[in-house]
């Protein structure tokens, strides 16, 4: 939690001086500004590299929600981005005139559900069972997915990506991309509103020290509870798109380890305590992965996320924002 | 209907055997999450790096796989020394345990996954021993060695432990820094260096668990993660503090997986151990021994 | 019944240690309780039983005329019911104004007709800061805090709970003898704004001062309840507990 202190000081400063609508209205701006960028640049790359750079801060700050906010981890992220891309699928078979944002809620209230279920069933213990469940979560989702033939299976399913973009025209791509910076829009703007309000210093208080929060009329369960639907939620919207992104999508790729890895590291490298972290994680991270994979190999591009993960765990615990908040004190 | 029935028996029976192998892979982290409180998710990682190092003992040089580890076994104590310590300066001693300590684990698994990948690739690896293969023929039954065999080393792992947790000085320390480190220090015993002891231990145990695993299966690098589900199960399911209950837990859920893969198929296997850490966390939490 | 706390019959096990036997206690509104005893005699887990941090496994609690026995902590102290801890457990991240926001926002505000909005909020964070002495350290964070400071911060996150009832666990363990004056004149000023107080302590100065009844647990149950004059010279009493 940002505390008061710095928040006082930049309360005259710029950005954190912000009422709710002029925070979104700065990032509807930044997000048609980065998407007229993109269009002028033209190449398609930039908008495949873009939007994963994008998923990711999406990604990060879903799991931050109740990682950084409340103090509960979730590996179970390739669940939930799963759930959220195999719904897409089956909504593509089923209803394939329905609009992109349509499945791309559908998805997250699915995501959202599992996350309530898990939640339900685990909460009331340490958070240690949590965390243990949803490792497990992802690979009995992982299974059940493998083993149903609707959604192709192990064999995979392919989605037909329109050539036209609705609304804006040009490649798909580009709508794709638009959809995921609205939605980085939405998480972000969430995650910030939830810092300063009630339910924000709430989660704080559980993940300082729950048993105490509790004594001070914190309902922890219903607040835990409140903070796995919607970082699971979130997390399957992030994955809704992805079926159309990669047209062809088999469980191998759909719950691939480094969507984990990535959702974790970006926030915990980039900072926890606040909405900016997994955005400035994302960024870096995801052009460090960028580079590395073009200039050495994919493999050890994901070595390096977990080796850096590991390092400021051990080393910043506070992340990047974390070190710049100490440089100003 | 005999032909079904023979099929139960059969997968009882494996069954069993499994869960002998599973207590092999579940031991470790009964010590590390059952009495010293640390969530080591990467357990299984060390496991697979023992199966590697199973692998190039026997495809290098020719050495029986269980021999093989037990030649790095001091090695991998020494590594859970190193990684204790690291665990404890960075974080049991800063009290910031859960959020930082999960991930740092979890970074572990991942990144020893990813080397594992860098260094073998994802073929499967096996190993040759007389016992991969072939029965044991009892006049009703016949038992696999691929069975047995890990599951005779999980047993006997087991009971080394035990004896050794309950008979030795050493092993006696370890259970009381289990139960209450605060009458340690009154003691004037060093609860860090014990803790750190202890962790090595279940660093060792999983070298042989390794062997074990590669006995049984052909291994790749990403199977480590369908372990983390079973090992945790078994380890909630038996009770956090509790080797014999550990035990049947480990045969409980070998022989549950067991007949779930033989009359729905093997692809069930690792919802059965989501299943029941479930219904444990949510019925008993504290298992079937714990304290 | 008139009682603001009655709890009858409460028995706690853990494992096969049985912490808490058949113990009944009353407590009237207004009312300065002192509860003493040898360590280890089960007085946290008696609080935490009333609080709803461990569940009972026999017996009831009833506050405010309400069965309190299956509510949860959070709801028990919505009802009225608050507690420091022992061994102060702050919120780490969070700067004192905010650690005392918590209880305003989750205890008092849930109370119908009672939402405070922001500024007040504030404004009421900073009085009961002045309350305990620490208005000065408002905006630091708890690691910044003496030992005492954290036992006033945890009194006063309490206090912001505005309760009908708060238990006073070990509040003044390891303080000086000015300290402990200050915490007693703390407590004693509560009361006198109508607060029922619980205290636990093994000052005895303090608890004599303080109680206008007394109340004595030896290994999990109550041996004596009355007045604090009597039960001082209770046989019993002085032989498990005060001793010689």
């Amino acid at each position: 939690m940002v505390s008061s202190v710095v928040k006082e000081e930049e309360e005259r400063e710029g950005i954190r001086g912000l009422g709710h609508l002029a925070f979104i209205a700065a990032l509807v701006a930044a997000a048609a500004v980065i998407f007229g960028i993109a269009r002028l640049i033209g190449n398609s790359y930039a908008f495949f590299a873009a939007y994963v750079v994008v998923q990711y801060i999406v990604l990060g700050s879903a799991w931050n929600i109740l990682g950084g906010y409340t103090g509960y981890v979730n590996f179970g992220i390739t669940a939930f981005f799963a759930i959220g891309a195999y719904s897409t699928v089956v909504l593509y078979k089923l209803t394939p005139w329905l609009p992109l944002p349509a499945m791309i809620v559908v998805g997250g209230a699915m995501a959202a559900l599992v996350g309530l279920g898990t939640g339900y069933l685990t909460l009331r213990l340490r958070g240690v069972f949590f965390s243990i469940a949803t490792l497990a979560l992802a690979v009995v989702v992982q299974t059940l997915i493998t083993n149903w033939d609707f959604v192709g299976g192990a064999r995979g399913a392919y989605v037909l990506r329109p050539k036209l973009a609705p609304l804006i025209g040009g490649d798909y791509v580009e709508y794709l991309f638009l959809v995921m910076l609205g939605l980085c829009v939405a998480v972000l703007a969430t995650a910030r509103a939830i810092e300063r309000s009630a339910l924000g210093y709430g989660f704080a208080a559980i993940r300082d020290d729950e048993a105490a929060a509790e004594a001070s009329g914190v309902p922890t369960l219903r607040l835990k509870l409140v903070a796995t639907a919607l970082s699971g939620g979130f997390m399957g919207m992030a994955g809704a798109p992805l079926p159309y992104y990669v047209t062809y999508l088999d469980p191998a790729s759909g719950f691939s380890l480094n969507y984990a890895v990535n959702a974790i590291a970006m926030p915990l490298i980039g900072g926890t305590a606040s909405w900016v972290g997994p955005v400035i994680g994302g960024i870096l991270v995801g052009g460090l992965q960028e580079y590395i994979r073009v200039t050495i190999s994919s493999a050890v591009n994901v070595l390096v996320v977990g080796v850096l993960m590991v390092a400021f765990v051990i080393l910043a615990p506070q992340g990047i924002v974390g070190l710049f908040q100490r440089k100003r004190r | 209907m005999t032909g079904s029935l023979d099929l139960l028996v059969n997968a009882i029976i494996s069954g069993l055997l499994l869960g002998g192998f599973y207590a092999a892979v579940s031991v470790g982290v009964a010590i590390s999450f059952g009495m010293l409180d640390v969530v080591n998710i990467a357990h299984p990682a060390f496991i697979l790096l023992g199966s590697y190092a199973a692998f190039i003992g026997n495809t290098v040089f020719g050495i029986d796989p269980i021999l093989a580890t037990i030649i790095v076994l001091p090695a991998f104590y020494l590594l859970g020394l190193l990684v204790y310590q690291v665990y404890y300066v960075a974080f049991e001693r800063r009290d910031d345990q859960s959020l930082r300590g999960l991930s740092f684990f979890f970074g572990i698994l991942f990144v020893a996954e990813v080397g594992l990948i860098l260094t073998f690739g994802v073929d499967y690896r096996s190993v040759q021993a007389w016992y991969v293969s072939g029965n044991l023929n009892l006049h009703f039954i016949e038992l696999p060695w691929r069975l047995l065999v890990p599951f005779l080393l999980g047993l006997a792992m087991v009971a080394v432990l035990q004896l050794f947790l309950s008979r030795t000085f050493l092993g006696r320390a370890i259970q009381a820094v289990a139960q209450d480190q605060q009458a340690l220090r009154l003691m004037a015993a060093n609860p860090t260096r014990i803790k750190r002891i202890a962790f090595g231990l279940s660093f060792a145990t999983a070298a042989l668990g390794g062997a074990a695993l590669i006995i049984i299966q052909p291994v790749e690098p990403s199977i480590g993660r369908e372990y983390i589900g079973r090992i945790f199960a078994i380890c909630v399911l038996g009770g956090l503090g509790s080797f014999p209950g550990m035990v049947i837990a480990a045969v409980t859920l070998g022989i549950v997986e067991n007949i779930t893969a033989t009359f729905f198929g093997p692809s069930w296997a690792p919802a059965v151990s989501f299943g029941v850490l479930l219904i444990t966390l949510a019925v008993r939490p504290s298992g079937i021994l714990g304290r | 019944m008139s009682a603001l706390l009655h709890v009858e019959g409460l028995g706690k096990r853990f494992g096969g240690f049985t912490a808490l036997q058949y113990v009944g206690l009353e407590v009237q509104p207004g009312e300065r309780l002192g509860l003493i005893g040898p360590n280890g005699s089960g007085k946290s887990t008696l609080v935490n039983c009333i609080c709803g941090t461990l569940r009972n496994e026999q017996g009831s609690v009833r506050f405010a005329g309400a069965a309190v026995n299956g509510l949860t902590a959070h709801q028990r102290t919505r009802l009225g019911l608050a507690r420091s801890f022992q061994l102060p457990r702050p919120f780490g991240s969070l700067t004192l104004v905010e650690n005392l926001r918590i209880p305003i926002l989750y205890a008092v505000n849930s109370r119908s007709g009672h939402s405070l909005s922001g500024p007040a909020i504030l404004t009421r964070c900073l009085e009961l800061l002045g309350q305990v002495g620490l208005a000065d350290k408002a905006h630091r964070l708890p690691r910044d805090l003496t030992q005492i400071e954290m036992r006033k911060l945890e009194l006063a996150r309490a206090m912001a709970a505005e309760p009908k009832l708060l238990i006073a666990d070990e509040a003044m363990a390891g303080l000086s003898h000015a300290e402990v004056d200050e915490i007693l004149a703390l407590l004693i000023r509560l009361n006198g704004q109508g607060v029922t107080v619980i205290m636990i302590e093994h000052i005895m100065r303090a608890v004599m001062a303080f109680s206008q009844r007394l109340a004595v647990l030896v290994a999990g149950r109550k041996i004596a309840d009355g007045d604090p004059k009597d039960v001082v010279r209770d046989p019993e009493v002085v032989r498990a507990y005060l001793g010689e």
